[in-house]
């Protein structure tokens, strides 16, 4: 498939201009750029979904104009979205039958599924529901259902976002095997020295425009980020190590059953954060994460007053609001839809956490003025790149959305921040911006808590690092102990194994 | 060629506005062709229906004494449905409302006493509508029932209810035996607004403060923007604080109160005593109203105003065209239906695509 002189408007906004794009059978190209640089754009006007207002697609030297997405899969293109695209009250054969055409029967779909599964070695359970599975067990799904339609183009737009090293290592030998096949892959990502270990060309976009062609195998990480920014990316830089005051965020012997059947209950977690240090919780997605996360929050109570305790107040039996009124904050993993309404203005969606604490309520009225402020002082602070002052949070790239929501919470400088996946889905340079963000915040005495699926993430800014494995949390490692394989170890059970641990092993979803 | 809906990056906020017009135009096209089927001249009907009914200042009055109902019902029902919950039986609402404000205006009939009546009533009717309204809600919060299911069959529990205190121990003795309480006192009776000129009353005055009211909590309160967070992102409203539960118990109080209150009114005002032909479907009504105003205070002011113009155009056609008045109600529907249609283009953008041709070696 080629692209030519593809261009997309929108509005004032030119997300294309004028980009080539060549990929090869049994070639793995990597489409390269920061958040709005039009990557988005340009898969998406190769899949069907937006037409080009310039250029044209071929395909096998034919010119094409895609009606849809179903035309893409009928030549044999598939797509691997970053944002999944599935019913979550349906099980994963039957989000995979919907996708597919119905000539054949639901038996024969949910043979090929478990076929296909197995051949690529990706697992997945046929009769699960999705909404008990884990993200990267949803994108297996996406993936999976994709390959069943024997695709000649396979794009995948920042598979590895989700997934732990174990993962993304196995996605690539399912990818070296897709090249092998003889099939021609698209692979959108951020993290350059994946693209090095996998891709054989690269094509490099900035502002909409193509500005780069290379086999990213000859270039250091360090240039091909040269050529993404367009300038050099600051080093995220440590605080001086600040001296340790009392814990600020507390969590003791909390125990709670999960408010699904399939979710995860959590075991006598304790754990202390104190002023000026960041503490990383690492792990395999479903193990409890996100169950720790609500009970932290508060979307979901504890049974115990003191089980959490937020600067010595114990907050285990109070709600939300209460908790950011005490100096919490909080980003949760779900950008859309969970840290912000997607149709709501970027106002009102400042107003979403800020209504508790930040002057935006008088009386029962709202402050718009107050609320417009903070967007300013977000945008300004976080260099968040929008179209116009105060639009819907869905019509932001995911990067700037992201440091929309993060940059929300550190201006309200909180006393404590717990924050899940960070920089999921993110740009090196917005990655690079939150994450220092984060540094700093805790530089300034803030206790900062960050859940985050990705070690090298956890390797980069947590003074101490624990891992969820099964709900039960393992007793913090300093940094400098906690190397790839200790932490590896933990993620995989090793030492939660005790007797309680196998007790849990039937309750606890699979990985 | 092939037709096809994209999503937009926004919402668009022309269309938004255009949506309910394009819808009304299209309602009267179809019913045109229906008048058309039916042998009458479309071009007399719509306008017996539409304009005849403006160009007289008693129907204005009537169209007013309609709209003010609606109006208020259809407010409190826009809160629920924005917030994604589904109050179905403000009719019933209406109903239990009517009642218990009527309850002492029976009790004090012919005593002669105080001024303090009507408010009082009016405040019962509120309560009443509220406490009826809050079945559906609690046993949603407590129980996990389906409030559409529970609200909506309440409205026959309250129909019959009402029906059976206008048959029995509030019937009129010397009401001939018919179903009806004794004509309200004076007291007892919503004032009209212009003495001896029409029906036009007190209540419309505060449906039109309900409407400005509603305006402000959706637009400059926190309580309005709780509202519209839980309908448009349940788990960020969780995130943000706001409790479903909590909301659902607001929102139901609000308008049963609002739909017990215009029930009251209605039966205080125009009508002067309680009897089964109270409502008109006004509860049901309310939802077309509700929608065609886009859930938006002031688009239901006109929405009601527009409905209420079917309702007083379609007694005009029955009478001077011989139409059935059933034809108000298929009128009503078609225009529910192409208001919801019309919504998707809010989202959505139509787009016309060129079909292509398939390439050769295509598999």
């Amino acid at each position: 498939m080629s692209a030519a002189g593809i261009s997309k408007r929108y509005g004032t906004l030119l997300a294309n201009d004028n980009i080539d794009l060549d990929l090869h059978p049994a070639e793995i190209h990597a489409l390269l750029g920061e958040n709005g640089a039009g990557k988005s754009t340009l898969v998406k006007a190769m899949y069907g979904l937006i037409q080009p207002s310039g250029g044209e697609l071929r395909w096998m030297g034919q010119k094409i104009v895609l009606s849809g997405p179903s035309q893409a899969r009928a030549l044999g293109i598939g797509m691997v979205f970053q944002h999944f695209s599935l019913f979550e009250n349906l099980t994963v054969a039957e989000n995979v039958a919907l996708g597919l055409p119905s000539t054949e029967s639901f038996a024969a779909i949910v043979e090929t599924l478990a076929e296909t599964a197995r051949i690529y070695g990706l697992p997945l359970h046929p009769h699960r529901e999705v909404w008990q599975l884990s993200v990267g067990e949803r994108q297996r799904i996406e993936i999976v259902r994709t390959l069943m339609q024997n695709p000649k183009l396979l794009i995948l737009d920042e598979p590895t976002a989700v997934l732990t090293p174990q993962e993304a290592e196995q996605l690539f030998i399912v990818l070296d095997r897709l090249r092998d096949e003889g099939r021609a892959v698209l692979y959108i990502s951020h993290k350059l020295e994946e693209v090095k270990r996998l891709c054989n060309t690269a094509t490099i976009l900035r502002a909409g425009k193509k500005v780069a062609a290379c086999d990213p195998r000859h270039e250091t990480a360090a240039s091909l980020a040269r050529m993404m920014v367009g300038a050099e990316i600051g080093e995220v830089k440590m605080a001086s190590a600040s001296a340790a005051s009392a814990p600020r965020l507390v969590v003791h012997k909390l125990s709670l059953e999960p408010d699904d059947p399939h979710g995860t209950r959590l075991n006598d977690v304790s754990l202390a954060v104190t002023g000026g240090e960041i503490v990383g919780i690492a792990g395999v997605a479903g193990n409890g994460q996100d169950e720790l996360f609500a009970a932290l929050t508060g979307e979901r109570l504890s049974p115990e007053p003191g089980a959490v305790m937020i600067d010595g107040a114990a907050v285990g039996t109070l709600g939300v609001t209460a908790r950011r009124r005490l100096g919490a904050a909080f980003v949760p993993e779900e950008r859309l839809g969970h840290g912000a309404a997607p149709r709501m203005k970027l106002s009102e969606n400042a107003l979403l956490t800020g209504h508790a604490a930040s002057g935006m309520v008088k009386y029962g009225f709202i402050d718009h003025a107050a609320t417009l402020a903070a967007v300013d002082r977000t945008t300004k602070a976080f260099d968040v790149r929008k179209a116009k002052r105060d639009p819907e949070a869905a019509s932001l790239s995911g990067g700037n959305l992201q440091k929309f929501v993060v940059g929300r919470e550190i201006l309200r400088e909180p006393g404590i921040l717990v924050v899940s996946q960070p920089t999921w889905g993110v740009d090196a340079g917005a990655a690079a911006t939150i994450r220092q963000a984060l540094i700093d915040l805790a530089g300034r005495g803030a206790a900062v808590l960050v859940i985050s699926q990705d070690l090298d993430e956890i390797e980069e800014i947590a003074d101490r690092v624990a891992v969820m494995f099964r709900g039960n949390l393992s007793a913090p490692l300093r940094a400098a102990e906690a190397t790839r394989e200790a932490l590896g170890l933990l993620m995989g059970g090793a030492a939660a194994d005790a007797p309680q641990g196998r007790r849990e092993t039937q309750h606890a979803v699979g990985a | 060629m092939q037709l096809v809906l994209e999503r937009r990056a926004e919402r668009s906020a022309i269309i938004a506005i255009a949506s309910p017009l394009i819808a009304i135009a299209l309602t009267l096209v179809t019913v045109a062709v229906l008048f058309e089927i039916m042998g009458k001249s479309p071009i007399t009907a719509l306008s017996v229906y539409f304009i005849e009914p403006l160009t007289d200042p008693f129907s204005l009055q009537e169209i007013a004494v309609k709209a003010t109902p609606l109006v208020m019902i259809a407010i409190g029902l826009s809160l629920c449905y924005i917030a994604n919950i589904w109050n179905i039986g403000a009719e019933g609402q209406f109903i239990v409302g009517a009642v218990c404000g009527s309850w002492l205006a029976v009790r004090t009939n012919g005593t002669g006493i105080g001024p303090w009546v009507l408010p009082v009533m009016l405040l019962l009717g509120a309560l009443g509508g509220a406490l009826y309204g809050l079945i559906p809600a609690l046993c949603r919060v407590y129980f996990g029932a389906s409030e559409i299911l529970t609200s909506l069959m309440l409205v026959y529990v309250g129909n019959l209810g009402m029906d059976y205190l206008v048959r029995g121990p509030w019937r009129d003795p010397h009401g001939l035996n018919f179903p009806t309480t004794a004509e309200f006192d004076r007291v007892a009776t919503v004032p009209t607004l212009f003495v001896g000129a029409g029906r036009l009353h007190a209540g419309s005055v505060i449906a039109l403060v309900v409407v400005m009211l509603a305006t402000v909590l959706l637009g400059r309160m926190i309580m309005g923007f709780e509202i519209r967070l839980v309908g448009a992102a349940p788990k960020a409203a969780r995130f943000s604080g706001f409790s479903t539960d909590r909301l659902v118990l607001f929102t139901f109080a609000v308008s049963g109160a609002l739909a017990g209150l215009a029930g009251i009114i209605e039966v205080a005002g125009p009508i002067g005593h309680l009897d089964p032909g109270l409502s008109s479907g006004y509860g049901f009504t309310a939802i077309i109203v509700a929608f065609l105003g886009r859930l938006n205070p002031i688009g239901i002011l006109f929405a009601g105003l527009f409905v209420a113009l079917t309702f007083i155009g379609g007694e005009t056609a029955q009478i001077t065209m011989k139409v059935s008045p059933d034809f108000t109600k298929v009128f009503q529907g078609i225009l529910l239906f192409y208001v919801l249609a019309c919504d998707s283009l809010i989202i959505y953008r139509v787009r016309l695509i060129q079909s292509v041709r398939k390439p050769a070696h295509a598999a």
